[in-house]
């Protein structure tokens, strides 16, 4: 429970490092022409050009940070992948019905609109070709991906070559032309990304539900369908507004990066959520801030280029699935199950050594073939464990081809040993394993009991507290009254 | 409406039908082994890859960019596979953050290098068919353009590589498990795979642009997956598939546009359509899995496919 505690504390200082961190990137590879004044006045918005561009795409980060948390928990990270290459035709299309009905032909709500019903089609497509073949789920999204974007190749082509209409610039929804946002292209971005952000939030449990268990979902009512559908169109309004912006190809590393970053640092949903937004809105702001000082880079690939540094970070750094925290947890671990082991292992040579049951284990020295034999450990193994018992103060300075345990690691090895039978006595007594085979099983288990076990499993046991041999007062130990 | 079909009509044919089958016979091992989505991810991944290629030579040297475009799907690859191994993500996710930023990274580099390279990203996408069929190499006495000499051997290298590798890319496939007890390495398969995409996409992308590998890496495959459930037709059918995409693709660029009074347009977007009808023939008549036929047997209701989930 402490952990959840820690975790809450822990994420806003976490953002307010990545951020820092960020900027100190940022200005390191900065050109040095450009002043740090510059920098300042960039990141904090006064310089109009890039405000409306930096604005747009931080909101944009945020949003899709946001519902890509939600693709990557039904493991559908590539359906915005699909779902953008499918928006494709819809553009060209669009903008031909446009024309002939005799109006401006790159009219952008047009334009968007018209993307969002292919790739609404093309979603839908995914999950018939799903749900009526063999195919599994990525050969269905290739499919459509494939044929949509053919189509819309074709269809752009045509546009082109169209008497009288003007369309050119309309190829910039693939790589995306951040510069040249205009005031009415922020505030529709502002207003979608706006209700995307709110449905989210306002469907947070179902959404919530639906991802963790779609089956215990449907037992309960809930319309999964309708929620997926609803989760599919937020993701087909977040790739929309965001083609303009960063292009179709990058709108994806949007969709899924920052989620993706998210998710070693917590598994908590609400934690996650908050971390990919923010994650998500960092990658756009400092992204687009950088492209816009390094006058001749494509906004998107900057964006997403800050985004895969902040998910490489994460990937080492972050404290829930970080490869680092990991692996010195389990080198913890593997040090912890390994000193026990040893212990209890001395322990037993001892105890054998003491036929008569009923008097006390004495600590005397013990041959190391012994001990290697004991639980068939190799030389270097065993060299390894003694090392790390000495550093913890278990054993006693080096003896020639002996060793002895230390006062401390005496009362260690007493209590891991007990420990040990305690667990194999409850395994044998309430879980109905053979006594032949519970060393082993009791193996897996005891590393990880902790004193509250312990106790519940001594009293579980008939109540027989198992003492550690020790002497009686050799004098009056005062009571205190009262 | 009327159109006259010459030589470049022909050539057009035959490149893209190369290309598609190039495509189509390493795509059917994607589809089996549910990584469809790496040819998308390739094609997008090797535009690095090209772009360092272009800026260590300053030339178009077709080898440097093969290599270039092999090293760049390696890449892509061994990305993935770390980030989903040792970051325990999702492996589309992991294989969606590698392609995205490796593109972003390729972006960067052409735009960097624009002034004395002439690669437009666009070019990577559609393709520049009006100059590639014109493009003649003379060889001996026989003058062919030079995208299909070079989509043609790599045609021939795919099929040369299927042809030796059938048995361990088959067995590594259906059951990596089998495949590591008889001594097939799952991973090798798995790079040599990657490699090949990566190969023809590059072979493909000059000509027709890289979006008839995508479409022709899954389509072709998907479609005779429909008709057949044995490998070995499956690579038959989906190459012949791809070909016949490649000439009513072809067919359908110079012929439907003129009817509603449009120019014709790119043939390689309509390949890609024109698989993509094909696979809507497969999915409604197949005789064996068909939509329509299994509606008419269970009159009206459709009954889940037998060994659904297998």
């Amino acid at each position: 429970m402490w952990e959840d505690k820690e975790q809450k504390g822990l994420v806003f200082p976490l953002i307010l490092v990545i951020l820092a961190l960020l900027g100190g990137v940022a200005e390191a590879a900065l050109p040095t022409v450009e002043g740090k004044a510059d920098v300042w006045k960039l990141v904090t918005l006064q310089s109009y050009n890039s405000r409306l561009v930096i604005l747009s795409t931080t909101l944009l980060g945020v949003t899709s940070g946001l519902v890509g948390v939600f693709l990557l928990l039904r493991k559908r990270s590539l359906m915005g992948d699909a779902l953008s290459h499918a928006t494709y035709p819809g553009i060209g299309l669009a903008f031909l019905v446009m024309t002939f009905v005799g109006g401006e032909g790159k009219w952008l709500p047009g334009l968007l609109l018209g993307a969002s019903v292919t790739g609404v089609v093309g979603v839908s497509l995914v999950s018939a070709i799903r749900h009526t073949t063999f195919l599994k789920d990525d050969a269905a999204m290739g499919i459509i991906l494939g044929v949509f974007f053919g189509a819309g190749v074709a269809i752009m082509k045509m546009v082109s070559n169209l008497p009288g209409a003007d369309a050119a610039g309309l190829d910039s929804f693939v790589y995306g032309t951040a510069a040249s946002l205009i005031f009415a292209d922020f505030l529709l971005i502002l207003v979608v990304t706006g209700v995307v952000c709110g449905a989210a939030i306002l469907l947070l449990k179902e959404f919530t539900l639906v991802c963790f268990d779609e089956s215990f979902a449907i037992s309960q009512g809930w319309p999964a369908l309708r929620l997926d559908l609803i989760m599919l169109a937020l993701v087909t309004a977040v790739t929309v507004v965001g083609l303009q912006a960063v292009g179709l190809v990058l709108i994806i590393a949007f969709l899924i990066i920052p989620a993706a970053a998210a998710r070693f640092w917590s598994h908590k949903l609400h934690v996650m959520l908050l971390l990919a937004a923010s994650i998500g809105g960092a990658s756009g702001w400092l992204g687009s801030g950088l492209s816009s000082l390094l006058v001749d880079l494509p906004t998107g690939a900057v964006i997403v280029l800050v985004a895969a540094t902040i998910f490489i970070f994460s990937m080492l750094f972050g404290f829930e699935h970080g490869i680092l925290p990991r692996a010195v947890r389990q080198t913890r671990l593997r040090r912890k199950v390994g000193r026990q082991h040893l212990l209890r292992a001395i322990y037993e040579i001892l105890e054998s050594r003491q036929p008569d049951t009923a008097e006390p284990v004495s600590n005397l020295p013990i041959d190391l073939v012994l001990l290697s034999h004991h639980r068939s450990w190799s030389p270097a193994e065993l060299q390894r464990l003694l090392r790390t018992a000495r550093g913890e103060d278990h054993l006693e300075d080096e003896l020639p081809g002996r060793v002895r345990l230390s006062e401390s690691g005496f009362g260690e090895a007493a209590r891991v040993t007990r420990n040990h039978r305690l667990w194999e006595l409850y395994l044998i007594r309430y879980a109905d394993i053979a006594p032949s085979h519970v060393d082993r099983d009791a193996d897996l288990v005891e590393h990880v009991l902790d004193a509250d076990v312990v106790r519940q499993l001594e009293l579980e046991l008939q109540g027989r507290p198992v003492r550690m041999f020790v002497p009686p007062s050799p004098h009056l130990i005062d009571q205190p009254s009262g | 409406m009327e159109f006259n079909w010459d030589s470049l009509d022909t050539w057009t044919v035959v490149i893209g039908g190369l290309s598609a089958v190039a495509a189509a016979l390493p795509g059917c091992f994607l589809v089996l082994r549910r990584m469809s989505m790496m040819g998308d991810a390739i094609s997008h991944a090797i535009l690095p890859g090209i772009a360092m290629g272009f800026l260590l030579t300053h030339t178009r040297i077709t080898v440097v960019m093969f290599i270039g475009a092999a090293c760049a799907g390696l890449l892509t690859a061994a990305f993935t596979q770390c980030i989903s191994k040792y970051g325990k993500v999702d492996r589309g996710a992991a294989m969606g953050i590698v392609f995205t930023t490796l593109f972003a990274i390729g972006l960067i580099l052409i735009r960097q290098s624009a002034q004395h390279v002439e690669l437009d990203p666009g070019c990577v996408l559609y393709g520049s068919l009006e100059y590639s069929v014109i493009d003649m190499l003379q060889i001996g006495a026989i003058e062919l353009p030079r995208a299909a000499v070079s989509i043609g051997s790599v045609m021939c290298i795919n099929i040369l590589v299927i042809t030796f590798l059938h048995k361990e890319l088959a067995i590594s496939t259906f059951d990596p498990a089998l495949a590591t007890t008889l001594g097939i390495s799952s991973v090798l398969m798995h790079y040599i795979l990657m490699v090949v995409v990566a190969v023809t996409t590059v072979a493909a992308f000059e000509a027709l642009g890289s979006i008839i590998v995508i479409a022709m890496l899954v389509v072709p495959p998907a479609t005779a997956l429909l008709l057949t459930r044995r490998l070995s037709n499956m690579l038959t059918f989906s190459a012949v598939i791809g070909m016949l995409s490649a000439f009513l693709g072809h067919l359908g660029a110079v012929a439907i546009p003129p009817a509603f009074g449009f120019q014709a347009t790119v043939s390689s977007g309509m390949m890609a359509v024109a698989a993509g009808a094909l696979f809507c023939c497969a999915w409604f008549f197949s005789p064996s899995q068909g939509l329509l036929v299994r509606l008419r047997k269970k009159g009206g209701r459709l009954p889940p496919l037998a060994g659904e989930g297998s």
